[in-house]
Parts: C-alpha cells; sequence; structure tokens
C-alpha cells in the first residue's frame, strides 16, 4: 500500500468518526437547516473540479470539467445562501418576545 | 504561473479548511449558533477554493473562471428567488448538481488517465468507479425527488410489479461493468456505468412516496458526500476527503435520526413503498362500501366556536405553507387572545415536508417561539382543547397511524387532534394527503371542514372573528 493510500485512509476514517460525533445530539428543529448546511459542504468537489478544469488537454476533458465546475459551484453557492435563508428566521427569536 | 505556490502550503490552507468545515457542523447543530456556523463552513470552503486556485497543477484559468461564473449565476439565483416553501426540493436540486459534478470528475479523469489496460493504479480505479456510480445516482435520484416535490412528477409512489427484482439485477449488473471497466480501462464502460447509475438513480427514488422525501433527500445527501470523498482519493486531494467524508457520515447519521423521527426505518423508506396504490386501495374506497359523510361549517361558525373557545391549539401543516397563510394565522391569533382564548401550536417533526421546517415559516410570521409546541408537549393537550384548527395539514393528524394496523401510516406518531372536544380543519377539499391516504379524522363526528384556499378561509375568520 502506498504511503499516499495511507494517508488518504487514516484521514477518511477520522473525518468519518468525527461527523457521526459532530450531529449526534442535534435537535429534529434543526435537521433541515443541518441537512442544507451539509449539502453545500459536499459542495468541496468544486476543488475537484477545478483542478480537473485547470489541467484538461482533450475536448472532452474540458466539457466535462466545464459542466463539473457549474455544477458544483451551484451547489456550493446556492447551498451556503440557501442555508442562511432558513437559519435567518431564527434568529430574532430571543428580543422577539418583548416587544410583541 | 507567477501565483502558485507550493503544495505544502496549499496543503495547510486545507488543514485549516478543514476545521472550518468540522466547526461550522459543530455550530450547525446548535440553534443558537447555527446561522454562524454555516458562515464558518463557507469561509471554510472559500479557503479551500481560493488555495486550490494557487495550486501548480492548474495552468489554464479560462474554464474555471467561465464554469464559476456560469454557476454563481445559477447559484445565487436560485437561492435568492426560491419560496421558503419550495427549500426541500431546492436542496434536492443542490444536493443532485454535487453529486453530478464528482461523477464528471470521475469520467473526466478516467478519460485522462486510462490510454490502456494497467496503467491506472488500483485504488484510483476504484476510487473513479465508486464516484462515478455513487454520483450518478445521486444526481439521477435527487432530480426525481426535486420533480415530486415540485409536483413535476406524482407526489405518490410510482410502483410496478417485480421492481425491486429489477433493482437488484441492475445494481449486479452495474457492479460487474465496474470490474469490466476497471479490468480493461475502456471508456465505454465507463459511459455504461454512468448512465446505468441515472437508470438505478431514477428506479431508486420513483417508488418512495412523497411524505418520505425528506429521509431520501438526506440519504442521497450522504451519497453526495461519499462520492465526494472518493474523488479526493483519486486526486490524492485532503480537502475533499475531509469535506465529503464529513457530509457522508453525518447525512448518515442525519438520515438515521430523521427516519427515527418520523418513526420510519431506512429500510422501509427504500423498500416499503409507502402509501403504495395497493395498500392505499381500502382506505381510499370507503372501507367497506359504505360512504363515509362528512361535515362541512362555514367560516362564521367556525369562527363563533374559536372565539367562545377557551383553549385553542392550531395546527399548521404544508397547506398552510403554500397558501403562505402564516401572516393570517399569526392575525387570528392574536385577535382570539385578546378575547382571553389561550393559543398554542402545534408542531408535528414533519410538519410542512421536512423536520423544522414549519418553525422557520412560523418564524417568519413572527409567530412567538413559546407558543409553539412539540409533538410530544401538546398531546396530552388536546383532551383539554375546545377547538383543534387544522390549517392544511393532513397525514400528520390521521387516526389510523395509532388505531389501524392495516394503515400503511400505522406506527406513525401523529397528533392526536382528534381527542379534543371539536376539530376545525381548513382544506381545498377532500382529496387524500400527500402520502396519498384517505384521513379517518375529517369523518368523525367532533370534526368540522371548512373548503377553501388555506389564506382566504384564515382571512374569512379572522372577519367573522373580529365581527363575534
Amino acid at each position: 500500500m502506498s504511503q499516499a493510500l495511507l494517508n488518504s485512509i487514516t484521514v477518511f476514517v477520522l473525518a468519518a468518526f468525527l461527523g457521526i460525533e459532530l450531529i449526534s445530539r442535534v435537535p429534529a428543529l434543526l435537521h433541515t437547516p443541518l441537512m442544507s448546511g451539509t449539502n453545500a459542504i459536499h459542495g468541496i468537489v468544486l476543488v475537484g473540479a477545478m483542478l480537473i478544469a485547470g489541467s484538461a488537454d482533450s475536448t472532452l476533458e474540458q466539457a466535462l470539467a466545464f459542466v463539473a465546475v457549474v455544477f458544483a459551484t451551484i451547489n456550493v453557492v446556492g447551498g451556503f445562501l440557501v442555508t442562511d435563508r432558513m437559519l435567518e428566521m431564527f434568529k430574532r427569536r430571543p428580543d422577539e418576545e418583548e416587544h410583541e | 504561473m507567477t501565483l502558485a505556490v507550493s503544495q505544502t502550503t496549499i496543503n495547510l490552507a486545507y488543514l485549516a479548511a478543514g476545521v472550518c468545515l468540522i466547526v461550522g457542523i459543530k455550530r450547525l447543530s446548535s440553534p443558537s449558533t447555527a446561522r454562524s456556523g454555516n458562515v464558518v463552513a463557507a469561509v471554510g470552503m472559500a479557503i479551500a477554493v481560493v488555495f486550490t486556485l494557487l495550486s501548480p497543477e492548474i495552468d489554464s484559468y479560462w474554464l474555471i473562471v467561465a464554469g464559476v461564473a456560469v454557476g454563481i449565476v445559477f447559484g445565487v439565483a436560485s437561492a435568492r428567488m426560491v419560496k421558503m416553501t419550495a427549500m426541500p426540493q431546492m436542496v434536492a436540486l443542490f444536493n443532485g448538481v454535487g453529486g453530478g459534478a464528482a461523477a464528471l470528475i470521475a469520467a473526466a479523469e478516467f478519460h485522462r488517465l486510462s490510454p490502456g489496460a494497467g496503467h491506472v493504479l488500483p485504488e484510483h480505479m476504484g476510487a473513479m468507479l465508486f464516484s462515478a456510480l455513487i454520483g450518478s445516482i445521486s444526481f439521477s435520484g435527487s432530480m426525481v425527488a426535486f420533480g415530486k416535490l415540485q409536483e413535476l412528477l406524482p407526489g405518490r409512489p410510482l410502483v410496478f410489479a417485480g421492481q425491486q427484482v429489477v433493482n437488484g439485477a441492475l445494481f449486479v449488473a452495474l457492479i460487474g461493468v465496474g470490474v469490466l471497466a476497471g479490468a480493461t480501462e475502456a471508456g465505454v464502460w465507463m459511459v455504461v456505468i454512468l448512465l446505468g447509475a441515472l437508470l438505478f438513480g431514477v428506479l431508486l427514488v420513483l417508488p418512495i412516496g412523497g411524505a418520505d422525501m425528506p429521509v431520501v433527500i438526506s440519504l442521497l445527501n450522504a451519497f453526495t458526500g461519499l462520492a465526494a470523498a472518493s474523488t479526493g482519493f483519486v486526486l490524492e486531494n485532503t480537502a475533499l476527503i475531509i469535506g465529503g467524508t464529513l457530509v457522508g457520515a453525518s447525512g448518515t447519521l442525519l438520515t438515521i435520526l430523521m427516519g427515527r423521527a418520523m418513526n420510519r426505518s431506512l429500510a422501509n423508506v427504500l423498500f416499503g413503498a409507502f402509501g403504495a396504490p395497493e395498500a392505499a386501495a381500502p382506505g381510499t374506497a370507503a372501507g367497506d362500501g359504505e360512504a363515509k359523510s362528512y361535515r362541512e361549517v362555514s367560516a362564521e361558525d367556525a369562527a363563533v366556536m374559536l372565539a367562545y373557545a377557551s383553549r385553542v391549539v392550531v395546527v399548521p401543516g404544508y397547506g398552510l405553507a403554500v397558501a403562505q397563510a402564516q401572516h393570517g394565522v399569526r392575525e387570528l391569533a392574536d385577535l382570539l387572545e385578546k378575547r382571553g382564548v389561550d393559543v398554542k401550536y402545534a408542531i408535528h417533526p414533519v410538519a410542512g415536508r421536512m423536520p423544522g421546517h414549519m418553525n422557520v415559516l412560523l418564524a417568519e410570521a413572527n409567530v412567538p417561539y413559546p407558543q409553539l409546541y412539540d409533538m410530544e408537549d401538546i398531546n396530552p393537550e388536546f383532551p383539554r382543547t375546545d377547538v383543534a384548527l387544522v390549517i392544511g395539514a393532513n397525514d400528520v393528524t390521521n387516526p389510523a397511524a395509532r388505531e389501524d394496523p392495516e394503515s400503511p401510516l400505522y406506527g406513525m406518531p401523529i397528533l392526536n387532534v382528534d381527542a379534543s372536544a371539536n376539530v376545525v380543519v381548513l382544506k381545498r377539499s377532500m382529496s387524500p394527503g400527500f402520502a396519498g391516504i384517505d384521513n379517518d379524522l375529517f369523518y368523525r363526528p367532533n370534526a368540522a371542514m371548512l373548503f377553501g384556499d388555506a389564506k382566504d378561509s384564515v382571512e374569512r375568520l379572522v372577519a367573522a372573528v373580529k365581527a363575534a
């Protein structure tokens, strides 16, 4: 097994445990925003799409990479914005009770 | 490239980005810090993207700039313009394109790496095939979920005989093609995998009923995370592995938690065909053939019931959200409170289309937070409630879920509105709910129907309460 693969596996295993641990006590209220937030985070594929797009040689690779960059950007930008719009609704609550 | 920095610097930046993503997810899982958590995660993403641009591996920028520009236009426009009620399908759409991106990366990398048999490292080959397979499934599955929630496709489960056998056979075939693709490194097999996986995603989600869609989207979200992590193995990129795996793992747990909130196991969601036509047929055919009768009530009569009640519980559902009736409901509740009526809101865990969806919509209408009650807290109150006002909610109030072991809803926790003295149901018509199942509640002697658009009906109630 190559050192690179071993490093990748180490990061993968630790991140997997961490991912489960991080959200194990989330209230149902936040299920939707959390899904939406993590949805934006897997937009990290944009990093991969950019690396491919920046080094593509053939027309086919360029076409595939271009669509990948567009898709991943939509995932990242749309994902974070939609999550923010959802969470915006929660923020005013504490002081609202006084003057309502 | 003068801009380029060393790979070590980039990897350090990826580490910082990974920490931001972790802190972001942590903060997203608590109500008071959730919004800042989203921002922290976005900052982590920005760090990863900016340092990737400085990578020595990149020798041409025009494709990236063009792609990001197009993506920003679409992403910002759709995120800004979408109504709060359409959030769930928007999440499905964004998830789908993420999965599609992972599959396309795998395809492009396959084309670049495989001039002939035996040139690609087995781990890279395996990871590419995995990305292509899972990414495509997530793409097409999410698009079907989007179509169902957007009502471009019927929300009912679409099933045909032997579907599970077909799905199973297709999946086995895809694994076989994967082995062929790995052995021959021939592009044609990659194309077969991509197309076959697209078909599999469609077949996987079509038989699942609309009511289970949140769980499915969450599962596909986890899939996309794993596909992204897998591209990280291909490109030997830690940012991709960290980000993708965090989502894959937390998304899997979130899927299980959501299923638990709805009392549905994952296997049940995927293979149960919730509310399948054959299961729902006895309910819609009105049991033993005798026509069930329901009572209609005028807005004026309903308003009098509400105005002279001492305890009212409002049960908001998706119909309220679609009609944008939340502001009217708030006004109605204010009027009733001025008359000394005690008003509470009963929030089912999956009211709306997703857990937490209804809380967001009511918060938008400035409904005071302390008036919102969870299912566990409000259910004991119904026997002491004079009027339960059900606005556009259906399946979550169906007593069959508690009483009828034959019902496809049986076992799902519901709001026991039928225990209140009176139930007023605001609904467009007698048509069944999103799960495609008839609701026994409407035929109970203590229930009365007020037909019409939820917003109109609420406005008529407001006017009538003012006059009462």
